[in-house]
């Protein structure tokens, strides 16, 4: 087993025009987009989302295999999304009824637009997270949030939380790793057994990563300390975000986009 | 002599079919004979350490064969088990690995799951810490209340408990002062001795690994580059900079001579080897 294949949320290296946008014009374009994949309700809005998003992934240059790949751990939560509104959701032109089950037409349209609304909302977050490094996400969410620092909510420790745990997920997945082998190589089984027998199995696996994780942080925390780290209060930053006329633009089209599909929606599209 | 281990044509490729496909090895014929010291040397991301975790069956070959005293190690699962037990491998850095309440159960974890019996596990676990010198009283105690050169023996302890006919050690002396080293390294040597073990020591010292091994494996790029006694790997100083290594300072002192147009054996790699090199150029010098 490779942990180390997981994707999540990873971040592709590019120059591409969407790498390059400001993180907070990313994030907002993504809200955006989300809201209007929620107002949409008929195909031709359905096809107007598709078309914005397959734009996004074009512009990217982020290969459409990654993000479909990306879209694998949540077969599940979609096929069974799916189940449940084909067979639950009432309707008068009745396709098919067997047992206690019945299939409606409407069911079939509000399980196909479910599918197809929530891989779209995932890999349109996917997007975001391809094409934009950790560290500049938690920048963006924290310049974005700054105003909420006037009613006392601590959003610079949050962003800071944030990225220090985004930075430790690949080097926890790492450690896991090393560990996991180290303790097979004395025998330990991780696969066979039953339920109690493997939970036995993961102490030797836990127990260790537990110490380095606390390790880490008191390392990290001293590091930090050692460098004057005292909060967000007057600090400044090597990368200041700037609106860029590409930014302008991006969010103008997704403004554009939600108020039009907002509009389709009204009219039953 | 038949090899106790080998790999036949190994080729292991992390990540396959993605972006982030790597080769690590391609096409390793390796191979160690009973009771061999054997080194391995390469640079980081050379594939040493993709190869030995293929010796105990960790990872599984894309290509190419294991084969132990001339089975292949992934013909059977039971076989494949065996194997762990069979041959020991300690990872880098493996005090991060200990996990129970005290020194002793940490190091009867290996031979429990061998299936032994308690009054056997009581005996290896006793002359596994008697090997790399860990007092009795020290057994009681958590592993996690000692040194970290202390956390480092109870770690090798805890595999030679196995008594694996292969001992495969991953820089087993990273981080440690050179008493550590010293003694560490003495602790393996001794249990070469005694059990007549093959061992297989990793490491990028080359002065470490000049002074125990019988036989030395480069390894570079995922292929091996050299192979021979230490003196014969030597030899190849220039290619053994090219691949990031280096030799042993001796051995650049006397490379340097011969650059320098003095015509003396660039192999040797200690005092004993310097000196009667350079006793026999000046006894021929002086003829």
């Amino acid at each position: 087993m490779a942990l180390k294949d997981i994707t999540l949320g990873q971040y592709f290296p590019g120059n591409s025009v969407v790498h390059r946008l400001d993180p907070r014009t990313k994030l907002l374009a993504v809200v955006l987009y989300i809201v209007a994949l929620f107002l949409a309700s008929w195909f031709v809005s359905y096809v107007v989302m598709f078309l914005v998003l397959a734009g996004s992934v074009a512009a990217s240059k982020v290969p459409p295999k990654s993000i479909l790949r990306g879209l694998k751990p949540v077969l599940f939560i979609v096929v069974f999304t799916a189940v449940l509104n084909l067979f639950y959701t009432p309707g008068n032109m009745v396709l098919a009824r067997f047992w206690i089950f019945t299939i409606t037409l409407e069911g079939v349209y509000r399980a196909f637009f479910m599918v197809v609304r929530i891989m779209m909302l995932i890999s349109g977050t996917f997007l975001l997270t391809y094409t934009t490094s950790p560290i500049l996400l938690t920048d963006g969410l924290e310049s974005l949030l700054g105003p909420l620092k006037k009613i006392r909510v601590p959003v610079h420790e949050l962003a800071m939380m944030m990225s220090i745990a985004l930075r430790f997920i690949p080097t926890l997945i790492e450690e896991t790793d090393k560990i996991m082998s180290a303790q097979r190589a004395r025998g330990a089984d991780f696969e066979s057994g039953s339920l109690i027998q493997r939970a036995r199995a993961l102490l030797p696996l836990l127990v260790p990563l537990f110490i380095s994780a606390f390790r880490r942080a008191d390392e990290l925390a001293t590091a930090m300390e050692c460098r004057c780290y005292h909060g967000g209060e007057g600090r400044t930053r090597l990368r200041q975000l700037k609106f860029k006329p590409a930014d302008y633009v991006t969010l103008l089209l997704f403004l554009a986009v939600t108020a039009g599909v907002g509009i389709l929606g009204y009219f039953g599209l | 002599m038949d090899p106790i281990i080998e790999t036949k044509n190994l080729t292991h490729i992390y990540s396959a079919g993605t972006p982030f496909e790597h080769t690590a090895l391609s096409g390793v014929d390796f191979c160690a004979y009973p009771g061999e010291y054997l080194g391995i040397i390469g640079h980081t991301g050379s594939g040493k350490s993709t190869l030995i975790q293929h010796l105990n069956a960790l990872l599984k070959p894309t290509g190419g064969q294991v084969l132990f005293q001339d089975t292949d190690i992934w013909s059977d699962p039971k076989i494949t088990r065996r194997t762990r037990f069979q041959v020991g491998l300690v990872f880098q850095y493996p005090e991060y690995q200990l996990f129970e309440e005290t020194v002793y159960k940490d190091i009867s974890f290996g031979p429990k799951n061998m299936g032994l019996d308690e009054k056997e596990i009581d005996r290896r676990v006793r002359s596994a810490a008697y090997f790399v010198g860990l007092r009795d009283d020290q057994l009681e105690k958590s592993p996690f209340e000692l040194s970290g050169g202390q956390k480092r023996r109870v770690a090798i302890a805890g595999v030679i408990a196995m008594e694996p006919k292969v001992l495969v050690l991953d820089e087993p002396t990273a981080g440690l002062d050179p008493e550590g080293v010293e003694s560490i390294l003495s602790n393996i040597r001794e249990y070469h001795d005694h059990h007549n073990a093959t061992v297989i020591l990793v490491s990028h010292s080359m002065e470490e690994v000049a002074r125990s091994v019988d036989r030395l494996v480069a390894v570079n790029d995922g292929t091996i580059s050299f192979q021979g006694p230490p003196r014969e790997v030597f030899r190849h100083g220039e290619e053994l900079e090219q691949m990031g290594l280096g030799v042993p300072q001796l051995t650049r002192v006397f490379h340097r001579l011969r650059a320098m147009g003095v015509d003396i054996d660039s192999s040797v790699y200690t005092l004993e080897q310097a000196k009667a090199a350079i006793l026999e150029k000046l006894r021929g010098g002086a003829v």
